[in-house]
């Protein structure tokens, strides 16, 4: 057991990393996003717009934090970290090495998934106290997108952890260890499940085409129409966290953690392969159009569930007629 | 007492979708849409009573305002209303300098409407595609008239001056590869699953019921009318060009969307035929020094949106006694608080987006 004061300094790090990550995927964002389009992106604040997401933050940092009329004020300055705390919780459990980690948590999978919940909360807080109808139907579809998208996200984690036998992180890493043989990595024995549990992350961090929440061409911003300055800067860096988080969660479930081929260190296995799903998130985004609240629903229960659901029971059989 | 279940949504004149000041009231339950009423006249800026205060030639600049990512068939359109009122004969060739342009601002309006549709859908990337493609067209017109959107390069009679040297073997160039950039287009959206359950069976609006509105235009060729004016009443020698009316069939968002890419298509191959038989000669006709029109008259043309009407009384004076611009968008507006209850709202968006609109031509 760590000291106080120890522990105060893993978690200060911890800060101080996921702000940094967070910047360098929000500027990545911009890059690709750009490039995509024929376009530049942020060019003009140090080298190639390294420091435009700096640029950004202090801006927003700056800002008057407005309190619009008619707002439930308690509910409204709690809602952004309600929805920035849970996300950064998740951090604690991410293995980056098996050393590098901040707890080593016996259930942790399932500590993510429930932590992951609470966001949700403040999602509803945000949406219900702004006193806007664009916030409130933002609010709306938040809830129902992530509460249809949890329980197929969590059935396509159970298969992997059927498989691993346990709910550590470090474990499920560790049970997934190989030098060349890359096909250790559950993606390539639970493809389906990394399907899912990839559909399910996108819309649990509402980005396109599950941005319904936010959908900026029909609600204007959605739940967080009515926010500025910092707390909206937390909103914003919620969803970010959220990417980095998940997509390492993912990287941990279904492709080996930090191990990988040795030519290169474990870190830089377990970043590169987060970056590149965060990667495939951003041109998913630059490609696809919106999908309706309705369908999005259908989806979830019509199409993600069910399979989730057999996959499960495929998985249970292969590991009953021990081909697992 | 009733327990009110519905609530009121005021969209617009402030928001991101609503492409200018379009203002929509909506009654929702839920996210359903239970009523839809629209509100206009935020972009009103009186243009038709300014035209009664300027001379016949001065009225063309305040016509690039109307519909202004299209100053080229309102030009036009006023134009060939005072050159038939006044009897005038246009040179051939600049008629067809008219109908070229005509059809490239055809062309870049929708390119406009694919971008902002897959906006509106919440795909970023078609519009940097159709906007870079734009902007090739808008060089054009800008080394053509010195202008990107207000041109005031037709004239009663024909047209300001002629066209730059070697300007016509450019667009030729251009419209080669015009058939290429619609094919992207068509890969970006067109065959996307997500986009064809967005537009599939959403905003159905009948036949009868776009005869009975007076809609035209695509989204009336949508439902299945073969009406086109270019056809109908050719003007400005469009007989003289072999060009296919596309129509849809059950006139709901995909069809609206589809028939402008097929137009694009037909557009890019009129521009095609009009510099292959570009006649030589003289690009302005004989006109009065002082215009003034006795009598009245109608004239209507196809625009990218519909059907362009331009009503003119004069009495023997120097400017119009009274001028009414038909707007095709205007008119074809009306069709939403009939299409759009029942759906959802981010089919209103859908739906609205499809019928492209430009609120200065709206409003007037």
């Amino acid at each position: 057991m760590l000291s106080l004061g120890s522990q105060f300094l893993v978690a200060l790090g911890m800060l101080i990393g996921i702000l940094i990550i967070l910047l360098a995927s929000m500027w990545l964002e911009r890059k690709a996003l750009a490039h995509f389009q024929f376009r530049l992106g942020p060019m003009r604040t140090g080298y190639h717009g390294l420091l435009q997401p700096i640029a950004d933050a202090m801006k927003m940092v700056v800002k008057e934090m407005s309190v619009p009329e008619g707002v439930d004020v308690i509910l409204y300055k709690t809602a952004p970290f309600i929805v920035f705390i849970p996300a950064f919780m998740v951090m604690a459990v991410i293995p980056f090495t098996a050393t590098i980690k901040a707890a080593d948590l016996n259930m942790g999978i399932f500590y993510v998934m429930a932590v992951l919940s609470i966001s949700t909360i403040g999602y509803m807080m945000a949406g219900w106290s702004s006193h806007n109808k664009y916030s409130l139907l933002g609010c709306m579809r938040s809830i129902g997108q992530f509460v249809s998208y949890e329980l197929p996200m969590g059935l396509s984690v159970l298969a992997v952890v059927m498989m691993a036998g346990t709910l550590n992180l470090n474990s499920i890493a560790q049970a997934q260890s190989c030098n060349w043989n890359i096909f250790r990595w559950y993606i390539f024995k639970q493809p389906l499940a990394f399907i899912i549990f990839f559909i399910a992350l996108n819309a649990e961090i509402c980005r396109v085409p599950f941005d319904l929440p936010e959908a900026e061409s029909e609600l204007v911003a959605g739940f967080h129409v009515e926010y500025s300055g910092m707390r909206f800067a937390l909103l914003l860096m919620a969803e970010y966290v959220g990417l980095f988080t998940l997509t390492s969660i993912c990287t941990t479930l279904f492709l080996g953690g930090w191990y990988g081929p040795p030519v290169l260190p474990g870190l830089v296995w377990f970043f590169l392969k987060t970056f590149s799903l965060i990667f495939i998130l951003f041109w998913t985004r630059a490609t696809l159009p919106r999908v309706r609240a309705d369908q999005l629903m259908s989806l979830g229960w019509k199409v993600l569930m069910p399979a989730a659901l057999i996959n499960v029971v495929i998985t249970g059989l292969l590991i009953m007629l021990k081909v697992y | 007492m009733a327990i009110k279940t519905t609530q009121f949504l005021n969209m617009g004149p402030q928001h991101p979708s609503t492409h200018g000041v379009f203002r929509m009231m909506l009654e929702l339950d839920g996210e359903r849409v239970v009523k839809c009423q629209p509100h206009l006249g935020y972009l009103h800026r009186g243009l038709e009573k300014l035209a009664e205060m300027r001379t016949y030639p001065q009225i063309i600049s305040l016509t690039d305002r109307l519909h202004y990512a299209n100053a080229f068939q309102n030009e036009l359109t006023y134009c060939l209303a005072v050159e038939s009122l006044l009897g005038i004969e246009v040179p051939k060739r600049a008629q067809y300098i008219r109908v070229m342009l005509a059809e490239m601002s055809r062309m870049q309006n929708h390119m406009i409407f694919f971008g902002a549709l897959g906006m509106d859908l919440g795909a970023l990337t078609p519009f940097f595609y159709s906007f870079k493609d734009r902007e090739t067209i808008l060089d054009f017109f800008e080394e053509i008239a010195g202008a990107r959107l207000t041109f005031n390069y037709l004239r009663i009679g024909g047209l300001k001056e002629d066209l730059p040297e070697g300007i016509l073997e450019r667009i030729y160039a251009f419209t080669d590869q015009v058939p290429k950039i619609v094919d992207e287009y068509e890969e970006l959206l067109s065959g996307n699953e997500i986009f064809l359950a967005r537009m599939k069976g959403i905003g159905i609006l009948s036949k009868e019921l776009a005869i009975n509105l007076g809609i035209t235009g695509p989204i009336l060729r949508s439902t299945g009318v073969a009406y086109d004016i270019r056809k109908v009443e050719p003007y400005s020698s469009y007989e003289d060009f072999t060009f296919s009316i596309p129509v849809g069939t059950c006139g709901d968002n995909f069809d609206r969307y589809k028939i402008r890419m097929k137009e694009l298509r037909e557009s890019n191959s009129i521009v095609r035929q009009a510099i292959e038989r570009m006649p030589e000669g003289e690009i302005c006709a004989k006109v009065p020094k002082v215009i003034k029109i006795d009598g009245e008259g109608y004239f209507r043309t196809e625009t990218s949106v519909g059907e362009q009407g331009v009503y003119i009384i004069g009495k023997g004076e120097k400017s119009p006694y009274r001028i009414k611009f038909r707007s095709p968008a205007f008119v074809n507006l009306q069709m939403l608080q009939y299409v759009l209850p029942g759906g959802l709202v981010a089919d209103v968006i859908a739906t609205f987006s499809t019928v492209d609109i430009c609120m200065g031509e709206v409003d007037r």
